[in-house]
């Protein structure tokens, strides 16, 4: 049983993303951006290739938050910094690459007052790719279960 | 096209009404791996106290950027919308958006800014529901060349 107490460490989350994974993505968001399917335009704007777009990145840290409280509906605000972008690999042969882009997303639960009389916590939010911060300033306020 | 800097400030017209639907939630949810019963079964989400399924927090953005990207695209305004970049983003919710809301959004130029030829937009986006409650409201960073300079 979770107490969600101050310092606690949210069990951290590990996501491969593929080029499927961001199609679904676009068509699930509407962000329709070609720098996310197509590396010729992602190449014109100096980026290695297709990236991920940020609001996925910043949904699947949501993820990680939601899940660790079981609560969907718990977040009160939510804010990040997209501090670098994520390259993710094409297919091969019409095949996703199995290694992908790894995101490792963790989060602690940095500090918990009583607001209008619910237990509210700020969640201080870390995703790194390759061993580089690509979500700068990420925290959470959510609702504390009771 | 210059920026046309006298948008700051400006207030859009209210949306036309967006209506959350349950599949909407669903394809959502699963494009971002979120198993929560609340996002996919109305009976667990009405056991949990929602009228309807629950929308994951980032949800924000299918009724948001169409209306950002209406504003970016105005000639008058002369924002380059190609190579635009999203440099940061915030939500904030007065309760979790569900399946059956009617939203009405505005978006705010809320600051714009040229900073060493890169021009920089804030863009605040406030939703109500059909009953003219509000829902929540999001902040946009958003950063593209300004215009002139090789991108």
């Amino acid at each position: 049983m979770t107490t969600y107490a101050e310092g606690d460490e949210l069990p951290p989350l590990r996501v491969t993303l593929n080029r499927t994974d961001l199609v679904r993505y676009a068509a699930a968001s509407g962000d329709l951006n070609p720098i996310h399917w197509s590396d010729r335009v992602a190449q014109q704007v100096e980026l290695p290739g297709v990236v991920a777009h940020g609001m996925l990145t910043m949904a699947l840290a949501g993820r990680m938050v939601t899940t660790w409280l079981a609560d969907p509906a718990a977040v009160r605000s939510y804010q990040v910094r997209f501090t670098r972008p994520v390259p993710v690999p094409d297919v091969v042969d019409g095949v996703d690459d199995p290694g992908g882009a790894v995101i490792e997303l963790s989060g602690t639960l940095r500090s918990v007052e009583m607001v209008n009389g619910v237990r509210t916590g700020r969640v201080d939010i870390k995703a790194t790719f390759e061993g580089k911060t690509v979500l700068g300033r990420a925290s959470a306020v959510v609702s504390l279960p009771h | 096209m210059p920026l046309d800097e006298s948008y700051l400030g400006r207030v859009s017209q209210p949306s036309p009404p967006y209506q959350v639907g349950r599949e909407k939630i669903r394809e959502f949810a699963t494009a971002i791996g979120e198993r929560s019963p609340m996002c996919h079964d109305v009976v667990a989400a009405r056991a949990a106290g929602h009228p309807d399924l629950v929308a994951p927090p980032t949800f924000t953005v299918v009724f948001t950027m169409p209306r950002i990207e209406a504003l970016l695209r105005e000639p008058a305004f002369g924002w380059r919308f190609e190579g635009t970049v999203h440099g940061g983003q915030t939500i904030e919710f007065h309760r979790a958006i569900c399946a059956g809301d009617e939203l009405i959004t505005t978006v705010e130029v809320k600051n714009l800014t040229i900073r060493a030829g890169t021009h920089m937009l804030t863009l605040r986006c406030e939703s109500s529901d059909q009953f003219g409650k509000p829902v929540c409201a999001t902040e946009a960073l958003l950063l593209s060349q300004a215009d002139g300079d090789t991108v």
